[in-house]
This record gives structure tokens, sequence and C-alpha cells, in this order.
């Protein structure tokens, strides 16, 4: 396995730039210190159309700059509970308040700057069929407006840590699956979100790659970035040792650690 | 960056597949150009007829001198010419000479059937300034007393159905241009429907990325505008080869009045922008479709 650069310096190439309208790296990573609650759910529940909640009064809250891992059985609702978090859906009643703010009478208008503080790792991967692996990774930084003479080196850089800069050029059909689920983690983590949500990123990878790219979300995390995992691994739980858990179970989360009760507790305490 | 609803650059437009045209939507709006262009060359064409019917033909009093005997037919019509030439109101006044009437009636005598027994009237061309009714009563008054075998007949009075048609083929071009452009619209809309649905699940990765609904609608504005210009262009330069040699087989006919329906630099410049317009069109129609879309997802 060749030598892992320090995730910082990935980012490093691209300090100054800012991620977000005004906001520059440095000043991102100077909130971050200041210890809060990044999501608070409060008796949300969630139904698709007339059938029965999907989610059932979830509440919870996660602090900014925390590891959590998202566990339970298949149909529990955790993509579901994730496509709350990564605003792809509202929940059907309750309240939840991301990055201070509530998200669930937002308007539309104001959702897509939010989505850019969130980098997300689908399970299914949704990546851009007709892109090559470099401008799929590049997407976050485009859609943020990045100038092109910006994108370049950390796209690369970013590749070349998920072990795929020698797979720049390649489209989608054309990777494995397990290289495919690396590009989509790198688009997710390429533009250093503030919160970041992944949906088994480790389901079609080699134990090798798993650590790899968890030491990644690790590495993320500990320059500021929450990271919500939804994960059956237990090993993967396991190698993270300050992460709490967040276990759900027919639409409904039990919180084993204590570690999500109102107010949330700080990772030093 | 500059703010959060920058444009997409060259290589965002990548998003969306490049480099062939999206379906049969091009080659629609080629065919919905191509008539459009000749329904508006029609209207240009009647216009400028109209116009010419209006002011050249419109304004023109012809005055035949009846009398049977030649020497009583030449003094009346030389006092013809004299008294009208002096009255106001009259632009032109020229007698037709021997070898115009000759013209004029060879194809019903044959060459050189005009003979010398054969009562012609004499004809004098009138040009009004304007054809009023009091101009013209002036006109036969005068005449009845310098001439009393001539009679007046106004050109427009045996104009006035055709100025009609010619008139009611103009609204029908116009119309018939209005509802190309309703037809194209549709065209446009429903081809930025069907690529959305094609597209969805791009949008959809875009949007969760924090893709603003300007910036995605630009992607598909800048599709259907080039599928538009494309149409465009090839209906146009059809239209134009076919209006071109239509006008070669009017030019052949030889007639003034049909003559007059070729298209001056300035209805090809106004047909020119049909093109252009119809790009204008489907980028508008386009954006307002696909944000109407969007505006029904998260």
């Amino acid at each position: 396995m060749q030598a892992i650069a320090p995730l910082s310096m990935v980012y490093a190439a691209r300090a100054g730039v800012p991620l977000r309208s005004g906001v520059s790296v440095l000043q991102v990573e100077a909130g971050l210190s200041t210890a809060g609650t990044i999501v608070q759910f409060d008796n949300v529940g969630l139904r698709y159309g007339t059938g029965a909640e999907t989610l059932s009064d979830l509440s919870f809250s996660l602090r900014e700059g925390g590891f959590y891992f998202l566990t339970g059985p298949s149909g529990a609702g955790k993509t579901s509970l994730l496509k709350l978090l990564y605003l792809a859906q509202r929940p059907s009643r309750g309240l939840i308040r991301l990055f201070g703010e509530d998200i669930v009478t937002m308007p539309r208008k104001r959702l897509p700057g939010f989505r850019r503080r969130i980098g997300v790792v689908f399970q299914d991967f949704r990546l851009v069929p007709h892109l090559s692996a470099f401008d799929n990774v590049a997407l976050p930084l485009r859609v943020a407006g990045v100038e092109e003479s910006d994108i370049e080196g950390p796209v690369g850089e970013m590749l070349g840590w998920v072990g795929l800069g020698h797979r720049a050029t390649a489209r989608p059909a054309t990777l494995s699956g397990g290289e495919q689920q690396r590009v989509a983690i790198a688009r997710a983590v390429i533009a250093r979100p503030e919160l970041l949500v992944a949906d088994e990123p480790t389901g079609n990878v080699d134990p090798e790659m798993a650590k790899r790219l968890l030491h990644l979300f690790d590495s993320l995390n500990r320059l500021g970035t929450t990271v919500v995992v939804a994960t059956h691994d237990l090993h993967l739980i396991s190698s993270i040792g300050r992460a709490e858990m967040l276990r759900l179970d027919r639409g409904q989360v039990l919180d084993p650690t204590g570690a999500l009760r109102h107010p949330p507790r700080r990772a030093d305490t | 960056m500059k703010g959060g609803v920058r444009k997409f650059g060259s290589a965002e437009r990548r998003l969306l597949p490049e480099g062939r045209l999206s379906g049969p939507m091009p080659w629609v709006i080629a065919i919905m150009m191509f008539l459009s262009v000749l329904a508006a060359a029609a209207g240009l064409g009647l216009g400028g007829t109209a116009e010419s019917l209006g002011e050249d033909i419109g304004s023109r009093v012809t005055v035949q001198v009846l009398e049977q005997n030649p020497d009583r037919r030449e003094a009346e019509a030389r006092r013809a010419v004299a008294e009208l030439g002096r009255l106001p109101g009259i632009a032109d006044v020229r007698r037709l000479e021997q070898n115009e009437m000759e013209d004029l009636l060879e194809p019903w005598l044959g060459p050189g059937g005009l003979q010398a027994d054969l009562p012609i009237p004499a004809m004098i061309d009138v040009q009004l300034d304007t054809a009023t009714p009091a101009a013209l009563e002036t006109m036969r008054t005068v005449l009845a007393q310098v001439a009393p075998s001539a009679r007046v007949d106004q050109n427009s009075q045996w104009l006035a159905p055709l100025a009609g048609l010619i008139s009611a083929l103009r609204w029908l071009a116009v119309g018939l241009v209005l509802l190309m452009v309703g037809a194209t619209a549709a065209t446009v809309v429903l081809a930025a429907r069907a690529s959305l649905d094609m597209h969805r699940s791009t949008i959809e990765v875009l949007h969760l990325m924090g893709a603003t609904d300007i910036q995605v609608a630009r992607l598909f504005q800048r599709r259907i505008a080039l599928d538009a210009l494309f149409g465009g262009i090839v209906g146009f330069l059809a239209a134009a080869i076919a209006l071109l040699l239509i006008a070669r087989r009017v030019g052949a006919l030889g007639s003034d009045l049909i003559g007059s329906t070729n298209l001056p630099a300035a209805s090809w410049a106004l047909l020119a922008a049909l093109p252009v317009l119809g790009v204008v069109l489907a980028m508008l129609v386009a954006r307002a479709t696909i944000l109407r879309a969007l505006r029904r997802m998260l």
C-alpha cells in the first residue's frame, strides 16, 4: 500500500480558495473549533406517500466535529435518515435543525447553499456516467463555482489519495464497483464539507481499501468535519475509537451510548 | 468563486452528453423554420405587392378617347392631354404611343394586325397624386368639355377585389407565422421535458451537491439553443433556396404585378432574423419549462 499523504495537504492546495460565499478554508477551520450542535432532530417522522411511517419520533442531536456510525438492520430506515440529513427529503413532521437553522420550513431557494456544506457518499454511488472519474470528483467544486485553475491540483491529489490517480480519465462504466465507490467518496470529500454523510461507503472495497477510506474519513473528521457513516460493518465501527453510535430499529432511534441525548455531550467530557 | 449562482463553464457543459443532436427536435425546428420563413416571405412579398397596388397602380387612371372619327379622336386626345396636364393633383399625363398600342394589342390581333381602318381608342395614362373622388370628378368635368367621347377608368376600381385578396393572404401569412411560433414553443417544451427525464439522475446529483435551479436550467438552455440554432439555420437555408428558385420562376413570367413580389434586402434581413428569434424563443421556453419542472423537486 502506498504511503498516505496527510489529507490536510490535499486541502492545503486549496487553502485560501473560498469553499462557500465569503468563507475560506481557514475560516471554516476556525468556525469548527467552536463546539455546538450541527444536527438536531425533534420528534421527526417520515412517511412516503400514504404508507406507514418509515421513521418515527426521531429525537437526537449531533455535535460539530463528531464521528457517528449509524447502524441497524436492513429496512430500519438508515437510508431514509441519511436522506433527511443530506436534504434529499423533508420530514413529514417534526423539526430538523441543520447548521443552526430550521431546514423543514426553509425556503427551497436556500437549500443549495446548505447542500454545498454537505458531502454525500450514496449507497449506489450515483456517479455521472458520461463524465470521467476526474470530472465526477470535480463536480462539487464546479457547482460551487471554484475556478478551473484551482480544481486540477486538488482533484488529482484526491484521486491519488483514494488510489485512482491512474484512472482519472476513466468513465464509471469502465471502473470496478470498488473503484466507483472510491470515486464517489473522493467526490463527497473534495469540497471539504462540514458534514459528511456516507451510506455503506466501504461495502464494495477490500479490507485494505476499507481501512484506507476510513482513514480518509478520520482525517477529515480531525480537520473538523462531522462524519455520519451508515454501515453494517462492526469491524469498521470498532476501528474509530472516538466514534459514537446511533442505532436505528424499525424507524426509531436507539442511543446505546447516550451520546445523542440533549444537550449533546462534548467529545472531551 | 463568484457567488452561489455562477454560470457553469466549458467543463461543466459536459454534464449533459454533447456532440450529437438531441433526437428529432432540431429537425422539427428546421421544418417549422422552413415553413415560417416561407410564410413570412409570402407576407412580406404580398406587402410589397399591396404597396405597389396602392401607390403605383391604385392612383392611376386610364382615359380612353372613343371617338370613331380619327381626326376628331386625335383632336380630342390632344385637348384632353393638354387640359389634364394643367389640373392640380395630377402628377403625370402621358398618351400611349402608336407602337405601345401595337404591343398591347399584339396578343389579340397578332403582329401587324393593327390596321389603319380599325378604330382604336386613344389611351391616356394619368398618374394622380391621390385618387380622391374629388380629383376624379374634376377630371370628368374637364374631359366632358374638351373630349366628350372620353371614358375614365379608375384602376383601383377593378383592382379592389385583388387588393382585398392580397390583404387576406397577408393576414393568413401572419397567422401562419404565429402558429409556427406556437408549434415551435410546444416542441421545445416537449423536448425540454424529455431531456429532463433522460438526465434526471444527473440533475438529482447536481441538486444534492448544491447546484441551483438556474445552474441546471442553463445547461439545458444551452443544449436546446444549440439544437434550435441548427434547426433554424437548416430551415432558413432550405427556405431561402426555395424562395430564390420561386423568384427566378416569377421573373421568367415578366409580369409587373407578380414581379413586385420580389423581396428587397430589408425583407431578407427580417427573414434572416427569424432563426435568431427562434433560438431566443427556444431558450426562453426551455428555461421556463426546466425551472418549472425543477421547482417540483426538493
